[in-house]
């Protein structure tokens, strides 16, 4: 297993992948590739499919058609299957989901006690270190009510951490958020990209895009319409939908 | 976006009592004429009440037979198994409340008070020998004993539990009825238990079975497997669709016509049994009602980090649920309390039942019904009012409305 992770053999394998919400085609065959250590900005209008593709990497939604491969794991009705890739892959979301009835620090061991089955100990020590890095040590024994936007957000990527993941998505991360709390949590996104973690962010972030990313797809009408560097998708897009799409985001 | 310099007045102090009494009783005329006629008729009839009870009510049939109302029929000679399970409780009770503090303050303050008051309380009867004298003040003391035991370090919160869930299994199974053949502790068969041992036995027992049993079925009726689903949903509809005496009938009367004589269950166990399902059902509702309040993404951020669905339930479901529907979930706790009364028919006698006896086996009392079900009422009152009072003290702990 390790071996396929290594010298750029990819991590994550889409091909073809089509899901359907009713008669709604959301994802028209999707393909993508990505090797390990590599930072993905997936952008693209709303309803274009970029959140429910990436959703179905970790089987919140189900593919039903084409083939989703996730570190030599296939995604099917496997239920096993679907909870060790669930341990392997790290979500942060929009709303943060945090767990309002547990403090910080046990929103982020649950995961690690319940499914890595750490001890209490271990587990609480690696919160701190991981609160210790999105920088909000201090917020430890609070409740997700008491924090800010930003801060639940940060808490969140710690928790997600927690498991020791190597891929980390992430849906509209700084959407939900006000715009002086977006930068802290891009801070702590950029400072996890440079870190090589494995990263698929779904963001309209552009400068998130330009700091990090290796490279970006657009998403429109559950298709890739087009793939690239950003210094490809920045200076010479080809697509006419990406040119307006873009000149619409960059332009405010 | 600079603060203003200017600084905010603080708001008026709160206005005095006389202001208050403008505000709320005395706004206008209409409003003031209310308050009088109120607090007329109030007056009046609270200057009745308590001059008819100390002057003209007959008490007799409250104070004739203290222990019926307590135990009903239980042997006399056997007395010392109530009064062990009451020190049990009494002592259990007093560690609660050094455990848990506010919960169980009011509750266990009161109840060691109204023990020590009843040890003391001049009766003409001698059937409250001074033994049972004993036990209740021992009770008292037991409460205090067990607060301060309660208090230390050495007991935790687990301690009490486990001692609850012991006391809970061993007082109805084996020191109330005894068992079988043995000289200690001779078989006591249920129709001789009765008053407050019987309801507070069915009402315990029935709010401490039903619920987790309406968990299940509330989870069963969001289940994904169709039986599961359809089967809960069958279930909590005819229930529901049933009066509870029909159900006590059913299970107390007809129930026996289809099984066995030999198989024969106890006749409180059946009503218990009549109680747990009905009760069940109307807490499986209250507990969907709080399933369906969790937002999805609590499910899909703990799907995501890869919880399993018994874990996901267990651990971020349930918890958020059953907080947000705890003013419900005690609610209907209260009325099935009150409830249990209705066993009086299938010729169980709780409390309301053993009234029923005292006031319908002595001419002398025919005309004093009104002090007997004043007694009674009073009794479930007070308990009644601690329940709620609990609940209210737990949605302030838990912050209940506040996420």
């Amino acid at each position: 297993m390790d071996e396929a992770n290594k010298d750029g053999k990819p991590i994550i394998i889409a091909r073809e992948v089509h899901k359907w919400f009713d008669n709604f085609h959301a994802l028209k065959g999707v393909s993508m590739e990505v090797k390990p250590g590599e930072v993905i900005v997936i952008f693209g209008p709303s309803g274009s499919g970029k959140s429910t593709f990436i959703r179905t990497l970790n089987r919140l939604e189900e593919h039903q058609k084409g083939t989703i491969i996730i570190d030599g794991i296939e995604l099917s009705h496997d239920v096993r299957n679907i909870e060790r890739v669930r341990s392997e892959i790290g979500m942060v979301f929009q709303q943060f989901n945090l767990f309002p009835h547990l403090t910080v620090l046990e929103n982020i061991t649950l995961a690690p006690i319940w499914v890595r089955n750490w001890k209490k100990d271990k587990a609480e020590q690696v919160a701190r270190q991981l609160l210790e890095r999105v920088g909000i040590p201090e917020q430890a024994d609070k409740f997700p009510g008491q924090l800010s936007g930003g801060q639940q957000q940060r808490v969140a990527i710690a928790r997600a951490l927690a498991m020791q993941p190597k891929i980390m998505l992430f849906d509209e991360p700084t959407s939900a958020l006000d715009p002086e709390m977006i930068k802290e949590v891009l801070d702590v996104m950029v400072e996890l990209a440079r870190s090589g973690m494995t990263m698929l962010v779904v963001t309209h972030e552009m400068s998130f895009a330009r700091a990090v990313a290796h490279r970006m797809y657009f998403f429109d009408a559950g298709n890739i319409i087009e793939t690239g560097t950003p210094e490809q998708i920045f200076k010479s897009p080809q697509e006419d939908r990406t040119k307006l799409f873009l000149s619409q985001i960059l332009e405010h | 976006m600079t603060a203003t310099t200017t600084q905010e007045m603080a708001p008026p102090a709160p206005p005095g009592f006389l202001e208050w009494l403008r505000k709320n009783l005395f706004s206008s005329w209409l409003n003031s004429l209310l308050t009088i006629i109120g607090a007329v008729v109030t007056f009046f009839s609270l200057v009745n009440l308590v001059s008819w009870a100390f002057t003209k009510a007959d008490w007799r049939p409250v104070t004739v037979a203290p222990l019926l109302y307590l135990v009903g029929q239980y042997p006399r000679p056997e007395l010392w198994r109530p009064g062990l399970s009451l020190l049990i409780f009494a002592f259990l009770i007093g560690m609660s409340w050094g455990v848990w503090k506010r919960y169980m303050r009011v509750f266990a303050i009161f109840l060691a008070v109204l023990l020590a008051v009843m040890t003391f309380f001049p009766l003409e009867t001698a059937t409250i020998t001074l033994p049972i004298r004993g036990v209740m003040l021992a009770s008292a003391v037991l409460i205090y004993l067990g607060y301060l035991l309660g208090h230390t370090s050495f007991i935790l919160p687990r301690h009490v539990v486990i001692g609850w869930l012991v006391a809970l299994l061993l007082v109805p199974l084996v020191i109330l009825p005894g068992i079988q053949g043995s000289d200690l502790l001779p078989f006591v068969p249920t129709n001789a238990w009765g008053g407050l041992l019987i309801t507070l036995l069915l009402s315990v027992g029935g709010i401490l079975l039903s619920f987790p049993f309406g968990v299940l079925l509330a989870l069963g009726r969001r289940s994904s497997l169709p039986v599961v689903k359809w089967s809960s949903i069958v279930f909590i509809e005819v229930v529901r669709g049933v009066p509870l005496v029909t159900i006590l009938f059913m299970f107390s009367i007809i129930l026996v016509l289809f099984l066995p004589s030999e198989s024969r269950i106890d006749r409180v166990i059946r009503a218990l049994i009549g109680i747990v399902i009905f009760s069940a059902a109307y807490t499986a509702e209250n507990v969907r009602g709080g399933l369906q309040a969790i937002p999805p993404g609590q499910i899909e951020a703990a799907k995501a980090l890869g919880l399993r669905n018994y874990h996901i339930t267990r651990l971020i479901v349930l918890p958020q649920a059953l907080r947000l529907v705890i003013p419900n979930i005690v609610g209907q706790f209260i009325s099935l309390f009150k409830d249990t009364t209705l066993v009086y028919i299938v010729g169980i006698n709780d409390l309301l039942g053993i009234g029923n006896a005292i006031l319908n086996l002595n001419p002398q009392f025919v005309r004093l019904q009104m002090e007997v079900y004043l007694f009674i009422a009073i009794i479930f009152w007070i308990f009644s009012y601690f329940m709620s009072y609990a609940s209210l003290q737990l949605e302030k702990a838990l912050g209940v409305g506040e996420r």
